[in-house]
């Protein structure tokens, strides 16, 4: 079929790279933008829809593939164009859109906006899959090539944007991306030796231009019911200082008038208040606060009256490990209580950077001060490498209350509240020491029950007989705190516990020897639900215990890492019937949005791939029935696309436990995914032998799942052997250990379209938008899967999803060849 | 004063004979206005009658206070909206009102307002006025309201609509709630809508002993629990954590 053009006969590699890699770093900058607007759940659910518009694509292609194709030059570089505009374009109108998550249950027609914003943020994808599409249509005998230089320019991409947002701010990043992309229309021009070349760059040129004037004018519209918008309300506060990168964006406030007096979970018999203090937000919510230190030790007496002080009341702890310093309130109330030596974890450098460098004065240098050892480390991963033993060890409440009550974290993994976690902090007590832990309470109870059943678990498997001989359990009405001790706790230690409680008007939970005479007494519940619950996890009833409550609070694992999952579909029936009366905050909404993400993407999905199909049939029925059966394209693209992302999912988690860090084990374990599936599939075009497509794809396939079933037995121990080696050995293994099972990956797509190309070529648009569908459910599927069977389980899903494919791999049912065929 | 001249009284006239149709039609609209939010009122009345039946026990009360009730029949809810939101300010819903604040559900409303216990003398403090319909409540059934907004635009309009609507025992100062109002301390109950971090010291010494402070926890358009802070007789302090629905966590022999 390529007799009829007589354009440029070498495929437009450069800009083919150039917009993959842009569409990749424009999908995680949305996914950064939509967190900072709105919320990372919706941000997801909004992003991961977007996404359709690969597969809207294919079902246009299906219909105008011939027209377009026959002027691929022109149709090419406007879909580029396009894109370009798009991506900034129909960014900024979405953000208009103002959508409040909030009012969708009394005001249903707020979901005509959502509607719009999923729309409108499909364009860009819908453009660039078009392009994509149409270079692999036009030059279809370098399909293995084309789809090569998609997969690696992903590869780079997926780097580039976490360069992009350590560098400029999200906005920025986005101009740049749009006029990284008006540089491709240049690039492409040339590339296809258009005729208008020139004026293109010409354009191109001016269209760069005209977007950073443009970009100079956006701003954030961020949603009005966000932390920093409400602060922002106050007279007398602005925003001085912000910072980006891919771990959030911080926005630094200072308030004038009005003190902050941040001090979550302060005694109700408290009578002192916060000094001066200057707010951190994370993505526009989740403040942290820099205290004011005029070196005035009873500035902090309010760091006493929070139930998180529990330990400094038991023992005086000499080394005291912080995870997570934030802006230093848990360094502070260390200090306040007189430890020599303080190790101070925090994640995030910029956060260091604020706390230490502009408000080193304010605070007194708390980060860099004598005895208060700082380092910039993921926490857990710390601990891990860590060769000292601490007395105690505080995992502070790092989450936004606001937040976390409202189950927005349900999707998110956390590698620090899970059974092996809490395993390796234990490991790194002094004798006699502690582990602390504080967090939000919420009613009904969620996760301090979690936390308290994961506790009793990773005793029992550090070989504890009596783990309630370990465990104290105390709450006011906002926070509480579980100490974990290395050892059994004594009655001096009983006693001083019952005297800090009593002076703050702490309920104690649970501690060993308690009588129900002395639970629910300063903060009434109807019913003592958390010793209720601390006596029966730790008794036989505990199995009954789990079934019985109305949310999921079995411990979690790091194959099932989802701490902040508590819903439970039993008890949705119950909820829905209430939830006009006030039983709203009682579901647990980030699950249900990925549950409707998932139906969304799964009805548009079947529109998409159907609609076409009859379309196709009538138009080449004769080819159909002598060509391939669609049966088989269909279920073959299918199940290489979840495929391929189950497993591209699973393992960024497996790897997100050796390199510990969410940002550079995602970018790593991403761009290696892609780059080698990239190599992968430049390599098909040579291996196919006489065999043909079949054999090899059958080949790649055994490959995948071989390797894949080996690493879910093998990886855990090398994941362990190599936590304490340095970071750029951990990447490179990391490289190394995707590196075959990626290549395998790379291969089954391009062979099947390989196959169609020859067999039926016009279904190829139709198995680019079965796959850009079963993508977007892929993603979304794979994190439901996780929740509920963990991420051994999406492995083994992606090996049987595999296997089916090497199974359907679309077969000529005729000997007479479709037109076209080599 | 000057002196009218015939002339002039008679051009009065024909402008009286002219708006006098008019005027009649507006004030006829008045009344159908006010007769269809009348109407309106009695069915939010019903609707929060019919969540208390649902939550009951879980609020700790058998009945809604049938003066809570009553005032909230009282209290224009639609003055407290904006125009546009008006025909809506009668669902068992929060509304916004600008400024990134909402006026709270009327059920909400009658909980919280239910929970204070307030009584015909009393003195009240409420942190956060919002839109001033929470205020109007109060001020339907205790003395005097004190009321603290810290955003300056709610205060101002929200003094104005409370003025208007000839509600003398409210006042309204703008300004950080944290402290109280030290001068008209101490108060029989305190209400808080604003959120905090933590329940501010200041406001609970400003509570009499037997008195009680109620806040609610959660989002703008969300409440997930309401928690009262309860000081007895002897000044000695407790909270309670109340869900306002029915739903027990916990089920089966524990």
């Amino acid at each position: 079929m390529n007799e009829a053009f007589h354009t440029a006969a070498r495929p437009p590699l450069i800009s083919i790279a150039l917009i993959s890699g842009a569409a990749l770093a424009y999908e995680v900058l949305l996914m950064r933008l939509f967190s900072i607007l709105q919320w990372h759940h919706f941000a997801y659910m909004i992003i991961s829809l977007a996404l359709l518009g690969y597969g809207v694509s294919g079902t246009f292609l299906c219909f105008l593939q011939k027209r377009l194709v026959q002027r691929f030059t022109a149709s090419f570089i406007a879909n580029i164009v396009l894109f370009a505009v798009s991506t900034v374009v129909c960014f900024q109108v979405a953000q208009q859109i103002s959508f409040n998550a909030e009012e969708v249950l009394w005001n249903p027609p707020q979901l005509l906006r959502l509607f719009a914003i999923y729309l409108l943020l499909a364009l860009p994808f819908f453009f660039v899959a078009n392009a994509l599409a149409l270079a692999l249509i036009r030059f279809s005998d370098r399909m293995s090539r084309i789809y090569a230089v998609d997969l690696i320019g992903a590869g780079l991409g997926s780097l580039l944007i976490v360069v992009l947002t350590f560098v400029l701010d999200p906005l920025s990043a986005l101009v740049v991306l749009g006029m990284m992309m008006m540089a491709s229309v240049a690039i492409a021009a040339w590339e296809l030796k258009a005729a208008s070349r020139v004026q293109l760059t010409a354009a191109a040129m001016l269209g760069a231009v005209v977007m950073s004037w443009a970009g100079a004018h956006m701003h954030l519209a961020i949603s009005p019911y966000k932390g920093l918008s409400q602060a922002l309300r106050i007279a007398g506060t602005k925003v001085v200082d912000t910072r980006s990168s891919p771990l959030g964006f911080l926005s630094v406030l200072e308030s004038e008038q009005v003190p902050l007096r941040h001090a979550p979970g302060l005694s109700i018999n408290a009578t002192v208040e916060p000094p001066p203090q200057v707010a951190i937000f994370t993505d526009a919510d989740n403040m942290t606060v820099v205290t004011e230190d005029r070196a005035d030790r009873d500035a902090f007496a309010y760091l006493d009256y929070t139930t998180s002080a529990l330990p400094y009341h038991l023992r005086d702890p000499d080394h005291v490990l912080i995870l997570g310093a934030g802006g230093g309130a848990d360094i502070h109330q260390a200090r306040y209580h007189g430890a020599p030596r303080i190790t101070a974890v925090e994640l995030n450098p910029q956060l260091v950077d604020i706390v230490r460098d502009r408000y080193r004065e304010f605070a007194n240098d708390i980060l860099g001060r004598e005895g208060v050892e700082l380092h910039v480390a993921e926490a857990r991963g710390f601990v891990a490498r860590s060769r000292d033993r601490y007395d105690l060890v505080q995992l502070a409440l790092l989450d936004s209350f606001a937040a976390s009550s409202a189950g927005l974290y349900a999707l998110n993994e956390s590698y620090l509240y899970t059974v092996d976690a809490l395993q390796v902090y234990l490991r790194h007590l002094a004798p006699g020491g502690y582990l602390s832990i504080t967090r939000w309470i919420k009613l009904p109870p969620r996760d301090t029950l979690k936390l308290f059943a994961t506790a009793v678990e990773a005793l029992q498997r550090e070989n504890e007989p009596h783990p309630g001989r370990r465990l104290i359990l105390i709450r006011s009405w906002q926070t509480s705190t579980l100490l974990i001790k290395n050892g059994e706790f004594e009655d001096r230690e009983i006693a001083a516990l019952k005297r800090f409680a009593a002076e703050r008007a702490f309920d104690v939970a649970w501690y060993p020897g308690i009588g129900d005479s002395e639970v629910n007494r300063y903060n009434v519940l109807r019913q003592p639900y958390y010793f209720l619950a601390a006596s029966a996890l730790l008794g036989p009833r505990r199995d009954a215990f789990y079934r019985d409550y109305k949310y999921e609070i079995r411990p979690t694992y790091d194959d099932r890492p989802h701490f902040f999952h508590f819903f439970k579909w039993r008890v949705f029936p119950e909820i829905m019937a209430l939830r006009a009366r006030g039983g709203m905050p009682l579901l647990e909404i980030g699950y249900l949005i990925l549950a409707a993400t998932l139906i969304k993407a799964i009805i548009a999905s079947a529109v998409l791939i159907v609609l076409p199909l009859t379309y196709l049939r009538r138009r080449h029925s004769s080819d159909t029935r002598s060509g391939v059966s669609a049966a088989r394209v269909l279920w073959y693209f299918f199940a290489v696309g979840l495929g391929f992302l189950f497993v591209e999912i699973a393992f960024i988690q497996k790897f997100v436990l050796l390199l510990h860090h969410p940002v550079y084990a995602v970018s790593v374990t991403l761009a290696s995914f892609l780059i080698f599936a990239g190599i992968g599939s430049a390599v098909t075009q040579r291996t196919l032998g006489a065999g043909g497509h079949a054999r090899t794809a059958r080949y790649a396939i055994a490959g995948i799942a071989l390797t894949a079933a080996a690493y879910t037995w093998l990886l855990g121990p090398l994941l362990a052997y190599l936590v304490a080696w340095p970071m750029p050995v951990k990447v490179i293994v990391s490289a190394v250990v995707i590196a075959p099972l990626a290549y395998c990956m790379g291969m089954p797509f391009p062979l099947g379209l390989s196959r169609l190309s020859a067999a039926a070529p016009h279904l190829i648009p139709w198995a680019w938008g079965v796959n850009g569908c079963a993508s977007v459910i892929s993603a979304v599927l794979a994190t439901l899967c996780a929740i509920h069977l963990g991420f051994s389980a999406v492995i083994a899903l992606a090996v049987l999803l595999y296997i089916s494919a090497a199974i359907s791999f679309p077969r000529v049912i005729a000997v007479s060849k479709a037109p076209g065929c080599r | 004063m000057r002196e009218h001249t015939a002339q002039e009284r008679w051009r009065a006239a024909r402008w009286i004979q002219a708006l006098l149709p008019a005027t009649l039609l507006a004030c006829g609209i008045a009344a159908a206005d006010a007769n269809r939010y009348a109407q309106l009122r009695a069915a939010m009345l019903d609707a929060i009658r019919a969540d208390y039946q649902d939550t009951a026990l879980y609020i700790d009360k058998e009945h809604a206070d049938p003066r809570v009730l009553a005032a909230m029949g009282r209290v224009p809810r639609h003055e407290f909206v904006a125009e546009n939101l008006q025909a809506r300010a009668y669902e068992n819903r929060p509304l916004p009102i600008g400024h990134g604040q909402t006026i709270s559900q009327p059920y909400i409303v009658a909980v919280m307002t239910d929970l204070l216990g307030v009584d015909a003398d009393d003195r009240v403090l409420e942190v956060g006025t919002g839109s001033g319909y929470q205020a109007a409540v109060l001020a339907e059934l205790v003395a005097q309201v004190y009321s603290l907004e810290i955003i300056e635009p709610l205060a101002t309009r929200a003094e104005e609509r409370l003025s208007r609507l000839g509600y003398a025992n409210v006042t309204i100062r703008h300004g950080d709630g944290y402290y109280g109002w030290e001068q008209h301390a101490p108060f029989d109950a305190i209400v808080v809508t604003a959120a905090a971090s933590h329940v501010p010291p200041p406001l609970i010494a400003q509570l009499k002993p037997g008195g009680r402070m109620v806040i609610p926890v959660g989002t703008r358009f969300l409440v997930q629990e309401l928690l009262m802070v309860v000081k007895d007789a002897e000044g000695k302090v407790s909270t309670r954590q109340l869900l306002p629905v029915r739903f027990v966590p916990l089920t089966g022999g524990h």
